[in-house]
């Protein structure tokens, strides 16, 4: 088979995979979420032909805003290549047809999981979030009607508190990933698991923030320029925090990184979270040498 | 069994539907979705070629995002038989009141008083309202809008102030707004603060 690199949408599915009726729905649900951000829009989220788990809510919403002039990028805690990434390229480049491309600043539309580029977004640029568990008080609350009631009388009590908790018991909040934030001055919203060092990128981004979940059927939204502030305390202040060494490869001290294990002696380097931003900074590197 | 082949009959409310339906669907949500994340900003939303008085904008708006899941109110101004079989045939939305419509479309004279139309739960604020205001042009000038999707400040020629900031006073509750002239389209979130000048 090589339809994956088909230039032209196959013509056995619709346009980017899901019916006209679906995509509406999805659209409805994507422009209330972007009137209220932060708020949870609830929609009938469609069985996909991959696994809960490997961004059905984030292919739903990006087939939802595609258009055949798309450049798509996909990245897997900011990798393009891992298995994650690959598929779902691939799945739009046979289903829509679009054109693809690793690089941040070449695509209009990306797809993510876990991660916000380190190459700044721009107001050309959509990033559809894929989303596991949306609602940030789920485990403190496992009942929906009480979550929902919460977020209605805007009582984030109980967030406070376990956020005091960590506090009281480690000397300090321990969320590292999906730390909760607070939408719009509104809504307590999950930033999706993205390490907590990506939250300052979530404020005031010139970029369309749609966040999508496929197993648990809801969509939220950030509008470009949303102020969002991260959960914490007057003497207890966010920090966005990341290893502290440079990239291996690439020697940036700015970006997020992985820690990657090397042997089984012990040994271990850390590089960039960012694959492509990780490339261009080698690739620039090395032509100022040459 | 070769019956010959007769050119369908083109009745206007069968025309004037998307030539292609799923590109231009997804060129016009573009539009629509930048409108309504960029509130100020007005874009351009082509597709559809409904029936009088219904612009292009509006037309393609509702072919977007109506079916039959979403009931539909016409105000007085937009009442008419052709735009009734326009949109059934379309779309398929049900008609019901300005109380219980899901989509709203008329002029602002007509939709006036907005304030009967739905404005969601606070357990779920996204049932709410959404209304297309037909007007006569649409400029990036007026009253001044601040709130998400507005990098200091936006101008944007609405109809009346009052009605939308007693909208936003509602937040996180409220309707909200397409405004459409011709083929342009701009956008009015009940998160938009409003200011006079």
């Amino acid at each position: 088979m090589t339809t994956a690199s088909m230039p032209v949408e196959a013509e056995s599915y619709n346009f980017a995979y899901l019916d006209e009726q679906t995509k509406r729905m999805l659209r409805r649900a994507i422009l209330k979420a972007l009137a209220v951000p932060g708020y949870q829009v609830p929609f009938a989220s469609r069985e996909m032909p991959m696994p809960y788990g490997w961004g059905t809510g984030g292919v739903q919403v990006s087939a939802a805003c595609l258009v055949p002039e798309d450049r798509l990028k996909v990245i897997d805690q900011g990798a393009d290549d891992t298995t994650n990434a690959v598929s779902i390229r691939k799945f739009f480049q046979r289903t829509a047809g679009v054109a693809v491309t690793e690089a941040t600043t070449e695509a209009s539309l990306i797809q993510t999981r876990h991660r916000i580029p380190e190459t700044p977004l721009t107001e050309d640029q959509i990033l559809v979030y894929q989303v596991p568990i949306p609602e940030p008080l789920r485990f403190l609350e496992p009942r929906e009607t009480e979550t929902r009631r919460m977020h209605a009388l805007e009582e984030y009590g109980l967030m406070h508190v376990k956020l005091y908790e960590d506090i009281a018991r480690h000397g300090e909040i321990t969320n590292s990933y999906a730390w909760p934030v607070m939408a719009h001055d509104r809504y307590v919203m999950t930033p999706s698991p993205i390490p907590k060092f990506d939250n300052p990128k979530l404020s005031d981004s010139p970029a369309v923030q749609l966040f999508g979940a496929g197993r648990e059927a809801r969509i939220h939204a950030l509008p470009p320029y949303t102020k969002v502030v991260s959960l914490d305390f007057e003497d207890h202040p966010f920090v966005a925090s990341k290893a502290d060494h440079e990239c291996e490869i690439c020697g940036s001290r700015e970006s997020y990184l992985d820690e990657v294990i090397t042997d089984d002696q012990g040994g271990r380097m850390f590089v960039c979270s960012d694959t492509d931003f990780c490339g261009s900074r080698s690739a620039a590197l090395e032509t100022e040498r040459s | 069994m070769n019956a010959p082949v007769l050119p369908a009959p083109v009745t206007p409310s069968l025309a004037g539907g998307f030539a292609h339906p799923a590109h231009d669907a997804a060129r016009a949500f573009r539009a629509a979705m930048q409108a309504l994340a960029r509130p100020g900003r007005i874009q351009q939303i082509t597709g559809a070629m409904p029936p009088a008085p219904l612009s292009v904008a509006a037309g393609t708006l509702a072919l977007v995002l109506m079916d039959q899941t979403t009931p539909v109110w016409l105000a007085p101004s937009h009442d008419s038989a052709a735009l009734r079989a326009w949109l059934t045939f379309h779309t398929a939305a049900p008609f019901t009141t300005a109380e219980a419509a899901h989509f709203v479309i008329g002029s602002w004279e007509a939709l006036t008083p907005v304030s009967r139309f739905a404005t969601g739960t606070p357990d779920y604020p996204d049932r709410a309202a959404t209304l297309i205001v037909e007007m006569p042009t649409l400029a990036a000038s007026g009253t001044r809008l601040t709130g998400p999707g507005i990098q200091d400040s936006a101008r944007l020629s609405l109809p009346e102030n009052a009605a939308f900031q007693a909208n936003h006073a509602l937040y996180p509750l409220g309707f909200d707004t397409f405004l459409t002239a011709g083929d342009q389209i701009a956008g009015l979130p009940r998160s938009t603060r409003l200011e006079d000048i």
